[in-house]
């Protein structure tokens, strides 16, 4: 969307695969394909995309950096070693509690936290943490908001009314105080449905409430789709045929949702792990000393007095991957929504 | 409009009981264990227990246990059992403070987000246009409590061009009051900026394509009279509905993050401070209160807007 010529895209794939073919009958591009070659052309988008893998990537390789780099773990406290800077000795963390600052090395490369443990470490294993609960809680809204949007707007009459008005009073819950409601409730006795169980203190539960909270934010733009598509002819034939409703919902409505789908999920993921951020800083989501990208922001201000490292890098590890999100899923939404892309 | 006001209202009321029977499961019914221990605060005696269980009815069936609890929040009558503070005093005594935040910021992301808009519209397609896109995007992407927090240590702590936290009320020192909460407002406005300027942006777009647009000029009238009287206004509907519901759900929590970094003590800050100390009857009262506020801003949003636009009342 952001940094890309603004022509009419769609209609210039058209023009040119109709040049291409020449004298051949003209075949018929399916839309997806038509949208991934739009998405193909936007690079900003792409390069985003790419560097939302890397981010993904370097967290899936947190181990490795721990063991064989920084040779610590994400708990391990080093209030009293000592380490080579600048070939100078210094204190991991000062008598005075002011804890060492990026040392651009294998070990504490990224500085250390007031407890002496390294940052950088506990910066990649708490992206795999926030990364991890940003997609599944994501992956978990679009499944509700799939089950509910296509029963409410397929079916109708009383389902549609209950489930309709269940989501607009949960509308009615600003989100943070809603997670933050559901995570203190949850984070003091743990959750315990039929036979499974779920700690107090489980990375499941923050996953769940984000998933949760969010799924009313998707359910009402696919209702409102699936609302359009049960009145189109192929559905109709479909009922002549004598499909079933579970059937001409799954095989009919939901591949014509798919498009919405793409579009939501990273923008899903983005939301959800800001959410994750904001719920860990107030303390109702991921618990210390597990580190995620929000408890670690969320100590890191508490101590910025002592060493504004602390909170600096993981809010901006944060940021960039959020950005890199929003990017792609903008890029995303303009590749398989042209109309939504405002053009002159 | 008489029987639209009264359909909305009734809806309304509807809505206010689900939340608070949804707000009274959250805190008690939904997590095992004995409830009493959860209201109790972190090292409760038997005695606070024995007297919680009684008070709070539950020993009794859940309709009874809800309908005490409503009570409770409603005649004032809630204690914190942590350190014995009347909760529903405290709310009212933060609530100016969460309210200046938010209208501040209101007022500040409305106006520079009408300007952004504006910008980017007339420029579509530009290098400013962009430019401003990914700005606004950057603007979305950063957790408010990030940025309030290295606003507070950078421009605040470090440079000492603004104040580090805290609140004047408006009464004592009104400048005093506004110097206090530049940093706060801006934190909590840049992310509704770059939404905002973006669905006005398009907002704007769409409506330059309008017959109505066109005529005006074929009438002589001058570019910048048209953008601002006839392609402006027309564009600004949805945006003040948005503001309005926005403007409801940052009152009702949406400033928790951001009282919580500038430490301003509000209705925000006292949950947050709560959830901490594992409180539960404050975070109870400010959640159902905050949803309170948000129907009640909706239902003023929508009664407005039908004022405002006839078509909607039929529907």
């Amino acid at each position: 969307m952001a940094v890309e010529p603004v022509v009419d895209v769609a209609v210039e794939d058209l023009a040119g695969a109709a040049r291409t073919e020449g004298d051949e009958p003209v075949a018929g591009i399916a839309p997806s394909r038509l949208a991934l070659r739009r998405l193909r052309r936007n690079k900003t988008a792409l390069a985003f995309g790419a560097l939302f893998l890397v981010v993904v990537a370097i967290c899936l390789a947190a181990p490795l950096w721990a063991n064989e780099v920084a040779h610590t773990d994400a708990y391990k406290n080093h209030l009293t070693d000592r380490i080579v800077v600048d070939g100078k000795p210094t204190d991991v963390v000062a008598p005075d509690g002011v804890p060492v600052g990026p040392t651009w090395q294998g070990r504490f490369f990224l500085g250390a936290d007031e407890g002496g443990r390294d940052i950088a470490v506990r910066l990649l294993y708490g992206g795999r943490t926030s990364l991890m609960i940003g997609a599944g809680a994501a992956l978990l809204t679009i499944l509700l908001a799939i089950m509910l949007g296509t029963l409410a707007g397929y079916l109708g009459g009383w389902v549609d009314t209950i489930i309709s008005r269940s989501l607009d009073v949960v509308w009615s819950f600003p989100v943070v105080l809603l997670g933050v409601a559901l995570g203190t409730a949850l984070a003091l006795g743990g959750l315990q449905i039929g036979p499974i169980e779920i700690q107090g203190d489980s990375l499941l539960i923050p996953l769940l409430i984000i998933g949760l909270v969010n799924v009313v934010y998707m359910a009402r733009p696919l209702r409102g789709q699936v609302l359009a598509l049960r009145e189109k002819e192929f559905v109709e034939a479909a009922r002549a045929q004598g499909l079933g409703p579970l059937r001409i919902m799954f095989s009919e409505i939901l591949p014509n949702l798919s498009s919405t789908i793409i579009v939501f999920f990273p923008l899903m993921v983005a939301n959800a792990i800001l959410l994750e951020a904001a719920l860990s800083f107030l303390g109702a989501g991921v618990q210390a000393p597990q580190p995620s990208w929000g408890t670690m922001i969320g100590a890191g201000v508490e101590k910025i007095v002592t060493g504004p490292h602390q909170a600096i890098v993981p809010g901006a590890m944060l940021a960039l991957t959020v950005l890199a999100l929003n990017v792609f899923g903008d890029g995303v939404r303009d590749a398989f929504d042209p109309r939504a892309k405002v053009r002159r | 409009m008489a029987r639209f006001v009264a359909r909305r209202l009734a809806a309304m009321i509807a809505v206010l009981f689900a939340i608070s029977v949804i707000t009274f499961m959250i805190f008690n019914v939904i997590p095992n264990g004995d409830p009493a221990y959860r209201l109790a605060g972190k090292s409760p005696t038997p005695d606070t227990l024995a007297a919680i269980r009684r008070t709070w009815g539950f020993d009794k069936p859940v309709p009874v246990q809800y309908l005490k609890t409503m009570q409770k929040v409603f005649t004032g009558d809630l204690i914190s059992y942590t350190n014995n503070v009347d909760v529903v005093d405290e709310i009212v005594q933060d609530f100016p403070r969460t309210l200046s935040l938010a209208v501040g910021a209101g007022v500040m992301w409305m106006f520079f987000a009408v300007c952004l808009g504006l910008f980017t519209a007339v420029k579509a397609g530009r290098f400013a246009d962009r430019f401003v896109t990914v700005l606004a995007l950057i603007g979305i992407s950063m957790p408010v409590f990030w940025v309030g927090a290295m606003m507070n240590y950078f421009l605040g702590f470090k440079a000492g061009i603004f104040p580090n936290g805290g609140y004047v009320p408006l009464t004592e020192d009104p400048l005093g009051w506004a110097y206090h909460l530049i940093l706060p407002w801006t934190a909590l406005s840049l992310l509704f900026i770059g939404v905002y300027s973006r669905v006005l942006r398009s907002n704007l777009l769409d409506t330059m394509s309008e017959d109505f647009v066109r005529t005006a000029r074929a009438k002589g009238i001058s570019e910048r009279r048209i953008l601002l009287r006839h392609v402006l206004r027309n564009s600004m509907i949805p945006i003040v509905t948005l503001w309005g519901l926005d403007f409801g759900a940052v009152v009702g929590g949406g400033a928790i993050l951001t009282e919580v970094v500038f430490d301003l003590q509000g209705v925000g800050q006292y949950a947050a401070e709560s959830i901490k100390s594992l409180d539960i009857p404050p975070v109870l009262a400010i959640v159902m209160f905050g949803a309170f506020f948000v129907v009640l801003m909706n239902t003023i949003v929508d009664i407005v807007y039908a004022t405002l636009d006839p078509r909607i009342r039929v529907s």
